[in-house]
């Protein structure tokens, strides 16, 4: 795919014994949700600490927005960013601290209107002037999506946007992460665990398994290959190991 | 130009000091914790020097030899504390992935960590110095021009060993955190500070003089013993901290990239 936004050539990944990603290939075009699924241990966020150049690759080679990831990284970061339940702000800090100085670090002009707005937007406006650890679980989970926007990314990655919120917040983000999708035109690559989450939200789905790509398709199309009912006993299907590995590496 | 890709950005370092800041004005005991040990070291010096002053010819010779030398240490161990400190805040708060998916380079980080570090240790430095004039009538500005040599290079030799001590921290987890508080006491007994170098074994006096820090006490004393600026000390202790800032930034770089290859970003924590 000559336009995409992501292009992943044969990506290997070791730590010491262990092969966490194993020669994976695969492209993310602009301006779509692609959902990267798999069990524990499969690779997702190693895949995606890849991607952010957080993490450095055995071998293989990386491009995104066009830019090799290990030489020009800092050309593509101003243009990207990401969103981790598992990656913290400092607890201290007040909201609108936190977004204030990575809205330094990411260079926006008026940093006071970007974060006034997008406290309207995800509605944490009155949250502004508390501090972050003093947040319940849902409220973090605006504040460090609003990070993830600050700068209008081109490209978003998120971890388990939904992990650990209740089923309405879960919802509000999923709804809030596709408007913005349709509004911006940016790509979005997930990694996630809930199925409903994939099914609804991405177009376009890479399952991994054991560090390698077993499958790709829509959701739609990847139920009818298997034959099954929805996302989850495709997951289930695959995780098992019931495909016996035999299509690894078949998407490029 | 998109400025978030510009190779170095004072703006990003402005962020990050600002960060700093944000968390020194979030928790008075860090506040306190800044002025309270230099305090404690005046007090607890300025009255063992006076005791010496009655007692020793050699201090009697020059009343706050130790005082400066107590006040002069400060500034390293501060100095050190500040670069470690501030970056053990990233890993406590894992805040670390979030912060290298920005467009923050490493080299920023350090430049920020090393200006709080200034930022801190002026302020303990002052705060301590200043209470000294009242207490015992001795005013270490008193050295003038010779005082801001000092300061600098103190200042230098503890950047360098607070990013070494980083380095490790990254590399080897919070579990090697007390190296902070220890590190540089390590060299405390080798660097002259209350004592001459001449004092040591020769053998350890070559250990001795491998430290930037020796050089500048040894200047101290020159400057209030014998009331001579050394130059030749002075270009010593530039050397050295040359040399030291160097490996402290490649070891504080190297460590990063070892972080990166090991998958440590995101992992990093209490």
């Amino acid at each position: 795919m000559e336009d995409a936004i992501i292009q992943v050539r044969n990506l290997h990944k070791r730590f010491g014994e262990i092969t966490a990603l194993d020669s994976i290939s695969f492209d993310i075009a602009p301006g779509t949700i692609t959902g990267l699924l798999g069990g524990n241990g499969a690779g997702k966020t190693t895949t995606i600490s890849l991607l952010l150049g957080l993490l450095l690759p055995s071998s293989g080679e990386i491009r995104v927005m066009g830019r090799d990831i290990l030489r020009e990284r800092y050309l593509a970061l101003p243009r990207m960013n990401f969103s981790s339940p598992y990656v913290d702000l400092p607890y201290r800090l007040t909201v609108a601290e936190n977004l204030r100085i990575y809205a330094l670090l990411y260079g926006l002009s008026s940093t006071r209107a970007r974060i006034e707005q997008l406290g309207e937007e995800l509605d944490f406006s009155h949250l502004l002037k508390r501090r972050y650890g003093q947040l319940s679980a849902g409220q973090k989970t605006r504040v460090a999506l609003a990070k993830a926007l600050l700068n209008e990314p081109e490209l978003l990655l998120m971890d388990e946007p939904t992990a650990s919120l209740d089923p309405d917040m879960a919802d509000y983000v999923r709804r809030y992460l596709t408007a913005y999708q349709q509004r911006s035109g940016a790509a979005i690559l997930l990694a996630s665990h809930n199925m409903t989450e994939v099914e609804r939200m991405c177009g376009d789905v890479i399952i991994l398994r054991a560090g390698k790509v077993v499958d790709r398709g829509t959701p739609a199309g990847l139920i009818g290959r298997y034959g099954r009912k929805n996302m989850e006993e495709v997951f289930i299907h695959i995780a098992r190991g019931a495909d016996g590995g035999d299509d690894a590496g078949r998407v490029a | 130009m998109n400025t978030a890709a510009v190779v170095f950005s004072p703006r990003r370092v402005a962020a990050m000091v600002l960060r700093y800041l944000y968390l020194m004005r979030s928790s008075w005991p860090r506040v306190i914790e800044m002025i309270y040990w230099p305090t404690v070291q005046v007090i607890l010096w300025g009255f063992i020097s006076k005791f010496f002053a009655t007692n020793s010819w050699w201090v009697a010779q020059a009343a706050g030899v130790l005082l400066s030398a107590v006040l002069l240490w400060d500034i390293m161990y501060r100095s050190q504390l500040g670069v470690s400190l501030m970056f053990f805040e990233e890993m406590y708060s894992r805040n670390l992935g979030h912060l290298f998916v920005s467009p923050l380079r490493v080299y920023e980080l350090v430049a920020a960590l090393l200006t709080m570090s200034f930022l801190r240790t002026l302020i303990s430095f002052v705060g301590a110095s200043l209470l000294a004039i009242p207490l015992y009538s001795f005013s270490i500005y008193d050295l003038g021009f010779p005082l801001l040599i000092f300061f600098f290079n103190l200042i230098v030799t503890g950047w360098a060993v607070g990013l070494m001590v980083a380095s490790l921290v990254m590399r080897y987890g919070l579990g090697a955190e007390s190296l902070a508080w220890v590190a540089i006491f390590a060299i405390s007994p080798l660097t002259g500070i209350y004592y001459p170098v001449s004092v040591l074994p020769e053998w350890l006096q070559y250990v001795s003089n491998s430290i930037p820090s020796t050089h500048v006490f040894e200047g101290m004393r020159a400057v209030m013993i014998d009331h001579t600026f050394r130059f030749d000390l002075l270009s010593n202790a530039l050397l050295l901290n040359a040399v030291y800032m160097a490996v402290g930034i490649l070891l504080f770089v190297q460590a990063f990239q070892a972080a990166r290859r090991n998958g440590l970003l995101l992992q990093i924590g209490e």
